[in-house]
This record gives C-alpha cells, sequence and structure tokens, in this order.
C-alpha cells in the first residue's frame, strides 16, 4: 500500500501520454503443442540501452500446456476513480491466465529483471467459484479485478454459459460472477467499459469446441460464431442491449472504447463476413435517447490467390481473407491499428471522426501465401497479429501469432515467434524500425504485449483529457 | 464561567476543524466534484456536485450525532454515554487500522448519485463518529450552564446543538474540499489530482482514536 497514488497511474488519456515513455515490455510466449512450459519474456525497450529490443528475463512457468492468450495488470488508471476515494493499489503484478489449462498465474513484475510467479490459481478453484473456465481478457474495474472467460463449466466449456468474474485486486481471491442477468449472452471475448458512464461492451467469439482444436469451417460457413455485442449496466450488472451485426459478421472480437470517458463510441473488429471474406471494423455509438448504435465503418477487402498457393483451408474460395483478429487504438482516440492476420498487413486509421475511418498508414508483413520479409531482410512468420501503442502513440509493437491451433491451419509451413515494432510519423504513417526484431526462443510463440506502466489496451481513464 | 466559555469555543473550533480536516480528504469526495465539472464541461456542474456531496455529508453527521443527542437528556448518565462514546469511536479507529482493504462497496454506487455516495463513504470511515465526543463535550458544557431544568427543553437544545455542529462542519468540509476541486479545475490541472492525493488511511484511523480518548478524558475530568 502506498502513501501517494502509483506514478504510472494517470487521470486522463492525456496525461498518460505525457509520461515518461516504455522502458520494458512484457509478452506471452507460449509452446503450441504443450512440449515446453509457457512464460512471460521482459523485453528491454530503454531507450540507449546496451540490451534494448532483446529478451533480458523469462518468467517460465512449472507447469506444461497453459497456452498463455491474454493477460493484465491488477490495477491501473481506474484505481484514480474519484468514487473508491482510495487510489493507493499498486500497479505491480501482471494477472496471466492459461487459456487453455484454466489456471491463472499471478506474476510479480515490480522489478522487471527479476519477475517471478507470486500466486498459482488451480483451475478447480476458479471452476469451483465461478463455473467458468478458460479466462481471457483481465481488466481492473471498480470492485477488483475483472476477467472474461470463454468457456461455461463442464469437461469442453459448454456446461452454461461463459462470461465474466471478478478477482480481489489485493489477495487476488476469486469472489464469484460478474452477471446478474447475461440477457441474450451465451458466448464471450472480449469487453470493456467506459467508468464514468458506467457502461460495459462485451463480445464473442465461440465456444471452446468452435476453437480449441481449431477452426471448425462448418460452423464458420453456417455463421454459427459470435457476431453480436452487448452492452451493460456496468454497476447494476446486466445486458441491457444486444446487437447483433447480422450473422454473416462471424467473430466479433476486440472492444476498444474511445479513451476520454466523456465520449460515448468505441470500435469493435470483426474477423470475417461470410459472405464476401472481407474484414471489418463497426464503430458503435449511444444515440441521444441513449440507445446503442451501430455502423460499418472499415472494410478490408480478401486477395485474391491461386488455390495452389493456399492452405487446404481456404483452397476452395481462392482468396486470402484479411482476417481481421486484433485491433488497438491510441490514447488521443486518434489512430486505430488494425491487424490484418491473413494478408499479412498492419493498417493505421485515422478515425478522429469514428464514422469516417481514413487508412493513414500500412505496413505489409507475413501474410497467407506471401510471407513478406521485414525490411531488415528477416522472416516473419503467420502475419501481423497482437498489436500494442505505446503511450504517446508514437510506436507500435506487434507479435505473430493468433492461438496454436489455428496458426496451424492458416499458416501450415510456418513456425517461430516474432516481435517487431513500427515508427508513427508526425502527421501518421507507419514504419518498420529495421532494428527492432525479436525472435522468441525455439518452439514458442508469442501472442499478447504488455508496457511497463500501461499500455493503449490497459488502461481506464476516469477523467477527461482537457 | 470563563473556563467553560474557552471550553466552548474550544470545542466550535473542533467542529470547524474537523470539517477542514474531511474536506482535504480525497475520500471524502472533492476528486468527484472536479469530474463532474470536467465530465459535463461545464463549470456550473462543480457547485452543484459539492452540494450533492455536502447533503451526503450532512445527512450521516445529522445521522450520528441525533442518536446521541437524544439519549443525552438522562443527565445522571452523562459521563458514562461520553465513555461509552469515546471507546465506540476508539473501536471504529482500530476497525479501520486493521481492515486496511481497497473499499469496494463505494465502488458499486453510480457515478451520478453523489449525495447517496458521500453518505455511504461519510459512514464508512465513521466521520460522523469522530463529531461525537465533540458534540458530547457541548453539549456537557451546556447541560451545566442551564443547570437542572427539564428534560424536554434540554433534549430540544441538544437536537439544537446537533444540527448547528453537523451544519458547521459540513460547511468547512464544503468549503476545503471545494477549494482543492477548485484549484485544480481551474488553475493545477489535472496532473495535480493525482499528487494531491495522500494516503490518509493510518492517519484518520489514529484521529478517531486520538478523539474518541479526548472525549473520554474530559468527560472523567468533568467538563
Amino acid at each position: 500500500m502506498n502513501l501517494r497514488p502509483d506514478p504510472t497511474f494517470h487521470a486522463s488519456p492525456k496525461l498518460a501520454m505525457e509520461a515518461p515513455v516504455e522502458n520494458y515490455a512484457f509478452t506471452v510466449m507460449l509452446s503450441p503443442d504443450g512440449s515446453q512450459s509457457d512464460g512471460i519474456a521482459v523485453v528491454d525497450l530503454k531507450p540507449g540501452s546496451d540490451t534494448y529490443g532483446e529478451i533480458v528475463h523469462q518468467v517460465i512457468v512449472p507447469n506444461k500446456g497453459d497456452e498463455f492468450h491474454h493477460f493484465g495488470w491488477n490495477a491501473c488508471s481506474s484505481s484514480l476513480s474519484p468514487l473508491s476515494g482510495h487510489a493507493f493499489l499498486e500497479r505491480r503484478y501482471l494477472i496471466v491466465p492459461g487459456i487453455r489449462s484454466s489456471r491463472i498465474y499471478i506474476i510479480d513484475v515490480k522489478e522487471p529483471l527479476k519477475a517471478k510467479i507470486h500466486k498459482t490459481i488451480e483451475p478447480e478453484e476458479l471452476f469451483a467459484k465461478t463455473g467458468y473456465s478458460r479466462p481471457h481478457t483481465i481488466h481492473c474495474g471498480p470492485e477488483g479485478i475483472y476477467v472474461s472467460c470463454l468457456g461455461g463449466g463442464g469437461e469442453d466449456g459448454t456446461d452454461g454459459p461463459p462470461g465474466i468474474f471478478i478477482m480481489d485486486c489485493e489477495t487476488f481471491e476469486i469472489i464469484g460472477r460478474y452477471e446478474m442477468d447475461r440477457g441474450k449472452q451465451d458466448k464471450h471475448y472480449d469487453f470493456w467499459w467506459n467508468l464514468p458512464q458506467d457502461y460495459m461492451v462485451s463480445s464473442e467469439w465461440g465456444l471452446p469446441p468452435q476453437f480449441e482444436n481449431g477452426v471448425v469451417p462448418e460452423d464458420l460457413l453456417s455463421n454459427k460464431y459470435g457476431h453480436s455485442i452487448h452492452f451493460w449496466d456496468l454497476r447494476a450488472r446486466k445486458n441491457i442491449q444486444t446487437m447483433d451485426f447480422g450473422e454473416n459478421y462471424q467473430m466479433a472480437l476486440e472492444i476498444r472504447p474511445a479513451h476520454d470517458p466523456t465520449k460515448a463510441y468505441g470500435f469493435c473488429g470483426v474477423v470475417v463476413d461470410t459472405t464476401n471474406l472481407q474484414g471489418a471494423i463497426f464503430t458503435w455509438w449511444r444515440d441521444d435517447d441513449g440507445v446503442w448504435q451501430s455502423k460499418k465503418t472499415i472494410t478490408i477487402d480478401p486477395r485474391p490467390e491461386k488455390p495452389e498457393n493456399l492452405p487446404p483451408l481456404l483452397q476452395g474460395f481462392e482468396a486470402v481473407p484479411p482476417l481481421v483478429t486484433d485491433i488497438d487504438l491510441s490514447l488521443d482516440d486518434k489512430y486505430l491499428y488494425v491487424a490484418c492476420w491473413g494478408l499479412g498487413e498492419m493498417h493505421q486509421y485515422d478515425v478522429s471522426d469514428p464514422m469516417n475511418p481514413v487508412l493513414a498508414g500500412k505496413v505489409e508483413l507475413g501474410g497467407i501465401a506471401k510471407s513478406e520479409k521485414h525490411t531488415n531482410g528477416k522472416d516473419f512468420a503467420y502475419g501481423p497479429q497482437m498489436v500494442e501503442i505505446s503511450r504517446d502513440g508514437k510506436r507500435v509493437y506487434w507479435t505473430n501469432s493468433l492461438y496454436s491451433t489455428w496458426d496451424d491451419q492458416f499458416y501450415p509451413d510456418d513456425e517461430g515467434g516474432q516481435m517487431v515494432m513500427a515508427d508513427v510519423g508526425e502527421n501518421g504513417g507507419l514504419t518498420l524500425n529495421k532494428d527492432f526484431y525479436i525472435n522468441f526462443p525455439k518452439g514458442l510463440r508469442s501472442h499478447q504485449i504488455r508496457l511497463e506502466g500501461g499500455d493503449c489496451s490497459t488502461d481506464s481513464f476516469c477523467y477527461p483529457s482537457v | 464561567m470563563i473556563g467553560e466559555m474557552t471550553t466552548v469555543t474550544a470545542l466550535w473550533w473542533a467542529v470547524i476543524f474537523s470539517g477542514l480536516y474531511h474536506g482535504i480528504n480525497p475520500g471524502m469526495g472533492w476528486p468527484l466534484a472536479v469530474s463532474a465539472a470536467l465530465m459535463e464541461r461545464k463549470h456550473s456542474a462543480m457547485p452543484k456536485a459539492l452540494a450533492m456531496l455536502a447533503l451526503g455529508h450532512f445527512l450521516a453527521m445529522i445521522g450520528i450525532l441525533l442518536p446521541f443527542s437524544l439519549m443525552i437528556f438522562l443527565v445522571e448518565w452523562e459521563t458514562q454515554i461520553r465513555v461509552g462514546a469515546g471507546l465506540l469511536v476508539i473501536a471504529m479507529g482500530i476497525y479501520l487500522l486493521i481492515n486496511r482493504r481497497h473499499p469496494k462497496i463505494l465502488a458499486r454506487i453510480h457515478p451520478a448519485r453523489l449525495a447517496l455516495w458521500s453518505f455511504l463513504a461519510a459512514m464508512a470511515h465513521g466521520a460522523g463518529l469522530m463529531l461525537v465526543p465533540i458534540f458530547l463535550g457541548i453539549c456537557a458544557v451546556g447541560a451545566d450552564e442551564t443547570g437542572h431544568i427539564a428534560a424536554q427543553s434540554l433534549m430540544g437544545s441538544n437536537v439544537t446543538t446537533a444540527f448547528l455542529v453537523a451544519l458547521v462542519h459540513t460547511a468547512s468540509m464544503t468549503l476545503a474540499g471545494g477549494v482543492i476541486a477548485l484549484t485544480i479545475y481551474h488553475w493545477l490541472g489535472l496532473k495535480f489530482l493525482s499528487k494531491t492525493w495522500f494516503n490518509l488511511d493510518v492517519v484518520w484511523a489514529l484521529s478517531l482514536v486520538l478523539v474518541g480518548a479526548a472525549g473520554i478524558a474530559y468527560a472523567l475530568m468533568g467538563h
């Protein structure tokens, strides 16, 4: 417990942008076949450091087969909420769930170079206390740490709907389920919120049998993956509106609300439109009557390709779908980064007008039937996937693996984990940085990145930028 | 007589001081006034927010003081009541010292319900209890002055005192919190929000113990 708020807590997004730059990144390392233990790589980002851009420490967990995916902090700028009146938590622990094992590790990163496991929550405890499995997205909220789960109870996670549970932010005890009234919500993926305006938005991927052993083509073509997002009264824990984008918009994944809490809009990325293989971004907003609306504001076309160049899964379509698998919004709410994991492209859209995004920059790297090399001549397996933006918006980091079994379906010939970085131009534009290229240890792939002191997909702000 | 006057004056100053003290504590709500003005993007939102916070705080104070004002007409039990009240305040302080957990209940209240938030925040922190020994001190001096008048009129005067104490205390609390909120909103900027935010938990809990102990001491000394 501190006497002053943690210096990495910022009242507004603007103050976070003005804060000192990141010194370290924490990146997930996962063993796709469970032959090795997963871990967290600590990457040196200190400008001018001799080990800049290198993995300087690894926290390797004792178990195998966890499959790390997303993770988050025990506390963030939301601690400065005027409602808590108690801003003295420490941003010190990473909450790292195993999406396959349902085991959760609490990793102490107070000293990044000596980061270590602080506590382990076994899957049985999670099942017993919540009835949920396959924990995923982490956000620090009003009553503690909120964790979304992709699975319900039972062996295959289909016994009851998946949902969110709350964990104590100091003891890391699982408190229990979040939902009082989930309405139509029966699948889960991401969630985020606007704390002062008291709403939450959640999204849908699919149920565990639809993703654990790879994408199920029949389910995809019959539009059985998630295509709705849900709006919640955050404190009443009640689903107030379910918005169906249309059943062809398969896999509504990342939810990115505007960071400025006076704004009531945000974005959601859709992996694939099954009618034309396009990737899509929807802008959602609350209208004057308090009803949530949405509109498709970005579409990304597939690229025609000869069947012989394609993995078996895509040969019948004779095209490479963009596969929008991650999006991230800069803290000034100006640029939306869209990872097109299939095409092998990272797009940067100017979303100053959220209803009319304009493509401002693009990097081509990897890609199905393309395998575009890095500008430094090195290989990049798969395509650009998990993307994270520095607080000041000047550097964009990303890794390449989507999810073990899916990597193998879409890129059967690729293997490896890479993390790269691109510099953002003064007036937009995105250029790969030749000097920043991390090849992960053999046999390990990489997924989500977290930046020391917070980044553009962790911190929730309670005061507007003025 | 002069001694009693001084005691009364000192006690009223204690009421004002405790108000200022509560006001600067972010846990009593000044950050909410800043956020209200910023979120609604208009200056008038701040006085409105401060008024709501003041209302909640006032209700919490009077909610604690009134039962004691009704009790004290048992003049012959005055010392025991004051000692008991002191012990209660000390207990609250010790409880807050032991239970240093991040408070969750307050985060459950809707951000727009400021008066309710302020009421519960004051209750949860034992803000009203901190006033009890001071209030009982004022009543005791008042009772000495009036001598053996009818219990009913004594009770009436104690109720009036309770309202006065709560009012003066809330006014000074609002003044202190308002000055901080206004300064941050108009001049210093949000950066100072986290800079001026100190962890007063331990100091606060110790204050309760101190006030409770002082209340007992004065009661036993017959002031």
